[in-house]
């Protein structure tokens, strides 16, 4: 694994290493285990934590790794779920078409957004990106032809050449699954890349980057628009799985919550967005069977993690297995 | 579009706009001096509507329930600074995200158990209620002008705060810099607590202003707070001027762009794409400004933190 050496060099071997591997084997054989239980719903469950964790991904690629903190990262998915709607409105649905609309929509607000976002610094980043997310919201709101703040039905999932492949939950389970993997990689890959050397040294220090000759916004944009793809497929994922859209997807408390993901697995690991994503919403499924009040439950829950558990899950892990290491 | 509307709307806009101040004053203090995100502003806002409704329904009268439910909303929010926002003040700004968005999430659905998912509403005071004539053919719910009123009354209040008293000089000399303040002896600490019990009054009195004229309900804080975010970064983060002048022009261009769009783009094109495009473009406005003040400064427009 010599690439992993690349995204924490000051960090020695350890088994957290193998945690991407464990999570990817998990998720390839939870459609067994599903098999055995109510299928139909822990399929569907399951296939959606796969979704927001390829959204939850992105944003810990340009949070934890470049140091942005979007708070609009929603609208990406609002944008690639509306792509697939307002294509399938129009009788389009074949997957050649509205998966690349879909990418080329979210990368194009991407780098309109982030020329303007990117100009600003930290709070004012956050505000900026929260606005704008607001801004796509409440335009999908007001799309009427399109359903407005009720959102529209899909009427078919997406087809490939007149096949429906994503009809099978199964079948659309690990197509979404390869997704996943295809995003780590992929956000693995650029990390180490000479590329995310530069724009990992943009977040230590943006003025010794540029004084070295890098021009950090370009390099930056360039992220945004590569997480705001990434977002925007997951958008096309998810307006499949629920086979609806609406601009509930993009609404700040979304963006917020996929922060809470990011932060939940642990920032800055990737395969931490992964970890968040299914704790997030299987904590939401399991604490909401329990109670319809519950996030009475989960609101306390979130300030003491901040308090107290920082570093999230992997953190958690981290600490525990190198106490346990020295000791 | 009539003269007469455009006079209504621009009223309207002007008490949209004031309303926004009183939430965004509180909110650019606290950011500004604290370098703390509070997300959990808007839900201050929320429960200064439901303490005045809770009030009223126990003194049946409007302004012994402004008193108390300031008094109130003034408790809590010191609570809230004293048992999590304290803690967070050292952190990143991720962080302060995160747990004030956990407290947004608690106090929403408590405001659901405690006082039921359904809108509640609070009669505006008998002797200010009903319309006045502004112009011959004008009427105007005199409510609406009492909150242009107060607001400008608080704006003016807090400009001679600001200016003119020790505290105030502080608070401007915190906003510019923290730790300066701090190493010269002041008890920073305490600083924060005032401004933050400040905004947060200033919250409250703004959620108890608009009740009477908006329903209350659960969440109800939640779009405002983003506006007064949106206010706050045109406004340039810390400073009490441009939170008053970007939240009156956030006001404007909101209400009279969503009364206007329409009739304005039915001149260049047919009624029916106009009606559905109208409202769209509308809603965008005030984030399309945002923009474009960002884009050419980056600071906002009245910059003041000296980094």
């Amino acid at each position: 694994m010599t690439d992993t050496t690349l995204i924490a060099p000051q960090r020695k071997p350890h088994a957290l290493e193998l945690a991407p591997v464990f999570i990817f084997l998990v998720l390839a054989l939870a459609p067994v285990a599903a098999a055995f239980g109510p299928e139909t719903y822990l399929l569907g469950l399951f296939t959606r934590v796969m979704v927001f964790a390829i959204a939850a991904l992105a944003l810990d690629f340009i949070c934890g790794y470049g140091g942005l903190v979007s708070f609009g990262h929603a609208a990406f998915v609002g944008i690639g779920a509306y792509s697939v709607g307002i294509l399938s409105a129009h009788g389009v649905t074949d997957i050649l078409i509205s998966l690349p609309v879909a990418l080329a929509a979210s990368a194009i607000f991407a780098y309109l957004t982030g020329t303007v976002c990117l100009r600003t610094k930290s709070v004012y980043f956050i505000m900026i990106t929260l606005a704008f997310g607001q801004m796509v919201y409440f335009v999908a709101g007001s799309l009427a032809p399109y359903g407005g703040d009720d959102g529209m039905t899909l009427q078919v999932r997406s087809t490939l050449l007149g096949f429906q492949p994503f009809k099978n939950d199964r079948v659309f389970y690990y197509a979404v699954l390869l997704f996943l993997l295809a995003a780590y990689l992929a956000c693995r890959a650029i990390v180490a890349s000479r590329f995310g050397r530069v724009f990992r040294g943009a977040k230590e220090n943006p003025v010794r980057m540029a004084t070295i000759g890098y021009d950090v916004f370009k390099y930056q944009r360039i992220a945004y628009v590569i997480a705001g793809m990434i977002g925007g497929l997951a958008g096309f994922l998810l307006a499949n799985v629920v086979e609806f859209v609406s601009p509930a997807y993009m609404s700040w408390q979304r963006s917020g919550e996929l922060i809470i993901m990011v932060l939940f697995g642990g920032i800055g690991t990737l395969y931490g967005a992964i970890v968040g994503a299914a704790a997030f919403l299987l904590l939401e499924d399991g604490l909401g069977s329990i109670t319809e009040n519950w996030k009475l439950i989960f609101g306390p829950m979130l300030v003491l993690i901040v308090l107290f558990a920082r570093g999230g899950v992997v953190g958690l892990i981290e600490r525990l297995t190198g106490r346990a290491g020295r000791g | 579009m009539s003269l007469s509307l455009l006079f209504v709307q621009t009223l309207n806009g002007l008490q949209f706009g004031v309303l926004l101040f009183l939430i965004a004053a509180g909110l650019t203090l606290v950011f500004g001096v604290m370098d703390f995100i509070n997300l959990a502003h808007g839900v201050q806002y929320m429960l200064g509507a439901y303490l005045a409704v809770m009030f009223y329904a126990l003194t049946g009268n409007f302004l012994v329930a402004l008193v108390l439910a300031l008094a109130a909303a003034l408790v809590f929010g010191l609570l809230l600074e004293f048992v999590v926002f304290r803690h967070l003040y050292e952190r990143d700004h991720l962080e302060q995200v995160i747990a004030t968005f956990g407290i947004i999430m608690f106090l929403n659905q408590g405001v659901k158990v405690v006082w039921g998912a359904a809108p509640l509403s609070l009669p505006i005071p008998e002797m200010l209620s009903g319309t006045i004539v502004l112009m011959p053919g004008i009427l105007y719910p005199v409510w609406r002008l009492v909150i242009i009123g107060s607001g400008l009354g608080v704006g003016l209040i807090l400009y001679l705060l600001v200016t003119q008293t020790r505290v105030g000089m502080l608070v401007r000399a915190g906003a510019t810099n923290a730790r300066i303040v701090s190493a010269l002896g002041v008890d920073i600490r305490r600083l924060f607590m005032i401004v933050f019990g400040f905004g947060t009054m200033l919250a409250a009195f703004a959620g108890v202003m608009i009740a009477p004229i908006l329903s209350v309900e659960p969440g109800m804080g939640d779009g405002v707070l983003i506006l007064a975010f949106v206010v706050i970064v045109i406004g340039g983060i810390g400073s009490m001027r441009g939170a008053f002048i970007a939240a009156l022009l956030i006001g404007l261009v909101d209400t009279l762009g969503r009364s206007f769009a329409i009739d304005i783009l039915r001149l260049v094109m047919p009624p029916s794409p106009a009606r559905t495009v109208g409202p769209a473009i509308a809603s965008m406005l005030i984030y399309v400004l945002m923009a474009l003040v960002l884009y050419f400064r980056p600071a906002g427009l009245f910059p003041v933190r000296g980094r």
